[in-house]
């Protein structure tokens, strides 16, 4: 069975996409102070899942976003960053803002996909208390419906700077 | 008359004189004359103890005072050990009693019993003779038996455990007496040093035998597998002060029954013995603390770290017949110090923890762990007292019983090579049996501790809990007082121990002890207490003032919510509960303990997709209990519904009865003259 495993280890080979050029902008806002080492905490605020399908992505063997120095963590105790998705529901309005709360500083919020910026095609529901911006203060948007994975290791490595 | 007869005579004086006050002085002020009369009688004893440990014993012989043999009253070292033990355990307690029996149990019946089973708990080891001893361990059985049923009027389990109680013990008692009568038969007369002489004529299957009926009646009082069953009973049900006398000092009297009989009396004896004590003790050792860790009934859970205390005792004490047998008297000596030394460490501790388990019992009514908690803001004297005591019984440096266990371990590692392969075999496996029990005591520990007393208050009565009033706190200080002492400075007693564990088999004290370091003679080993705990305290303080340190550099403090998940507040229904604490311990030990559960689903009428209710329960019974008792009790029942068969009334049967009788033994009385 360790045979065959290293076996299929050796068929599939490196899959990960050959990485971009870093940003060219560096770091931006409080992510200088966390000299390339981003640790996330992902919060789902009432998203449809298709942003996390894409997170996952991000983070998997093909984009894989650990090596330009983003890891999502357990816990936002353990966390420099959140990143949000979906538009804040109103049973997840106090969660997030003691998520937030919760967090140490220096801290960034990244909000992902269109339902996080500005509510998206939930605009108006009656179970919507507003975007991620209403209720904690954003630094970063990834738009798209859902965003792509490059899209979101983008916009991570605008933190690492790496 | 020396100090020891003084001692001696002057606690019974004490005992019968309080027991005598407590029937005569009225409810308000009974408490408080028992107390200080039960304290007298102990200190009593405890300096006799001292002073026969120290100088020269006593012997006295009082012809008219028993009817037949007389009573003999012979106090050796040995006999100073267990006196000074049993008297010292007295004294906490009879302080603590002064506040703990306003409560309930300042009737004058229980009242007077108090003083009476310290004073016959002193005379058991102080006696010198078969019959005498006998009287003193029955007279200390039924005083103990009495006060485990003060309280039968408030609850029901308190008579079936006295019931249980009340039959192993005298199950035991009749196991000790056949022995002894039949090693007495040998002699001129029933004096101890009349045994030692007979006991040298004996066969080895006359000697066996005696042998192994005494150590089946002092197993069994000393809590040892598989007669423990009456321990976990009797102890959760008596009162606190009661068990703390009965698990700190009664049950340690079984092991100077075999110390006493097996070495004193026989004078050795065969290999065999003593691997069975060595077996018998690591069994009790593993199984005790097991229970112990996967126990959630607070008071229970001492009961079985008393099984396993004495476990691991017996397991000093096989281990030291076993050198004694291939001729190593000094290691012989080791071992039976380690033992000696392990008892007096297990009174310390356990008299606090129980102590302190009473004290919490007296302010919430709760036993069980997973309805106690938060108790610390209410009663910071009982969680330092427990807290203390926990530490002691966890074998870990800073505590009484590392040291113990340290000898302990040292005289079985040095073992090794005496004795050919039975010791080359069994040495390994009682080094590997102490190591397992002393890390389940650290996990055992530190649930009834953390579960116990910190976190948050399960339950309305934990919330409410108030510090016990200062006579009780006075008697866990003396208790805790004890177990810093014995941690610290075991050179206190050790010089004493050591040369009465080495006397017994005429051997050299095996340990030089002074104020900084034990050394065993004629072995490499050193420790150091002392110094181990200044290196711990001052790691301690020069880290506290290195994190004091860098936290200063940085920014002032953060108040922050505790992390709930963003849900709603955290309350003590998320906290730890004993029962889930123990959880991983019973899985991994799951073909031993056997535990049972049963999930009961009941689904909505209209559709059985739908599940309405979930019942989970679990209990974890005493397999040993469960496998070997019920088999037992069910012949028992059987042969009693059979008895009436025999007995139906009719006296023509019972004339028949009468005349079959003699005709047999008219008949065996011709065949065999």
């Amino acid at each position: 069975m360790v045979l065959g495993l290293w076996r299929k280890i050796r068929q599939v080979g490196r899959v990960a996409e050959p990485a971009p050029a870093p940003p060219a902008a560096g770091r931006v806002g409080p992510a200088a102070e966390l000299a390339g080492s981003v640790q996330i905490r992902h919060v789902d605020a009432g998203s449809c899942n298709g942003c996390e399908v894409e997170i996952g992505s991000a983070f998997g063997p093909v984009y894989d976003a650990e090596r330009y120095g983003a890891r999502l963590v357990a816990s936002p105790r353990h966390a420099d960053v959140l990143l949000v998705t979906g538009p804040v529901t109103r049973n997840m309005q106090r969660a997030l803002r003691r998520t937030y709360d919760a967090v140490p500083a220096p801290k960034m919020v990244v909000a992902v996909g269109d339902c996080a910026r500005d509510c998206g095609v939930f605009a108006g529901a009656y179970g919507v208390a507003g975007a991620v911006a209403d209720v904690v203060p954003v630094d970063l948007d990834v738009p798209g419906c859902p965003p792509r994975p490059e899209a979101i290791v983008e916009a991570l490595r605008t933190l690492t700077g790496r | 008359m020396n100090l020891v007869a003084t001692g001696i005579v002057g606690a019974m004086a004490v005992a019968v004189a309080t027991a005598v006050a407590a029937l005569l002085v009225p409810r308000p002020a009974r408490s408080a004359v028992v107390g200080a009369g039960t304290a007298l009688c102990g200190a009593s004893g405890m300096t006799a103890g001292i002073a026969a440990l120290t100088g020269p014993g006593w012997s006295a012989a009082l012809a008219g005072l028993l009817p037949l043999t007389g009573v003999v009253l012979t106090v050796d070292t040995l006999s100073g050990v267990f006196l000074s033990v049993i008297g010292a355990v007295g004294i906490a307690v009879g302080i603590y009693g002064i506040g703990y029996a306003r409560h309930g149990l300042d009737g004058r019946g229980v009242q007077a019993m108090e003083p009476l089973f310290v004073a016959a708990m002193l005379l058991v080891p102080a006696a010198g003779a078969v019959g005498t001893f006998l009287a003193c361990w029955e007279l200390m059985a039924l005083t103990s038996l009495l006060l485990v049923l003060a309280e039968h009027s408030h609850r029901a389990e308190v008579a079936s455990a006295a019931r249980w109680y009340a039959v192993m013990t005298h199950l035991g008692f009749i196991a000790i007496l056949i022995g002894l009568v039949v090693l007495a038969g040998h002699a001129d007369n029933d004096a101890f040093p009349a045994l030692r002489v007979a006991a040298k004529g004996l066969s080895p299957a006359t000697a066996g035998l005696v042998f192994t009926l005494t150590l089946v009646g002092f197993a069994s009082k000393a809590g040892i597998l598989p007669l423990h069953a009456w321990l976990p009973r009797a102890h959760p049900e008596a009162p606190s002060h009661v068990s703390a006398l009965m698990s700190a000092a009664m049950v340690t009297l079984g092991v100077y029954g075999i110390v006493r009989v097996g070495f004193d009396l026989l004078g050795g004896g065969a290999r065999w013995w003593w691997l069975l004590v060595l077996a018998l003790g690591a069994v009790s050792a593993v199984y005790g603390i097991l229970q112990a860790a996967i126990s959630t009934d607070l008071k229970r859970l001492l009961a079985y770290s008393t099984t396993e205390n004495m476990g691991l005792v017996l397991i000093g004490v096989g281990a030291g017949g076993l050198f004694a047998a291939a001729g190593n008297m000094l290691l012989a000596g080791l071992a039976l110090t380690a033992a000696l030394l392990h008892v007096i460490n297990h009174a310390a501790f356990k008299t606090l923890l129980f102590l302190a388990a009473g004290s919490v019992l007296h302010a919430t009514g709760r036993r069980d762990l997973d309805e106690l908690g938060g108790l610390r803001p209410g009663m910071p004297g009982t969680t330092a007292a427990f807290g203390l005591g926990a530490l002691a019984g966890s074998a870990l440096p800073l505590g009484p019983a590392f040291v113990s266990e340290w000898l302990l371990l040292q005289a079985l590692v040095h073992g090794l090579a005496t004795g050919g392969i039975a010791t080359a075999v069994t040495m390994p496996i009682a080094v590997a049996t102490v190591a397992l029990t002393a890390g389940l005591a650290v996990a055992t520990f530190v649930k009834a501790f953390g579960v116990g007393f910190l976190a948050r208050p399960r339950s309305e009565q934990a919330a409410a809990a108030r510090e016990s009033p200062p006579s009780m706190l006075a008697g866990m200080a003396v208790a805790g007082t004890a177990c810093v002492a014995l941690a610290l400075a075991p050179a206190l007693v050790l010089p004493a121990i050591g040369a009465a564990g080495g006397r017994v088999f005429g051997a050299t004290d095996p340990v030089s002890s002074g104020l900084l370091a034990v050394r065993l003679q004629g072995f490499a080993g050193s420790l150091s207490p002392l110094l181990v705990a200044a290196a711990v305290v001052a790691a301690t303080v020069v880290f506290a003032v290195l994190a004091r340190l860098v936290a200063a550099r940085h920014r002032a403090r953060v108040v922050a919510r505790l992390w709930d998940c963003g849900a709603g507040p955290l309350s003590a229904r998320m906290e730890y509960t004993a029962t889930s604490f123990a959880e991983p311990l019973q899985r991994v030990f799951d073909n031993v303990v056997r535990p049972e559960h049963d999930v009961d689903v009941t689904h909505y009428r209209e559709s059985r997709y739908l599940v309405d209710e979930v019942s989970y329960r679990q209990r974890v019974p005493d397999r040993v209990e469960h496998r070997l008792y019920r088999p037992v009790l069910a012949a028992v029942q059987a042969w009693g519904r059979a008895g009436p068969r025999l007995a139906n009334g009719s006296v023509h049967l019972y004339l028949g009865y009468g005349f079959a009788v003699v005709c047999g033994a008219l008949t065996v009385l011709v065949v065999t003259r």
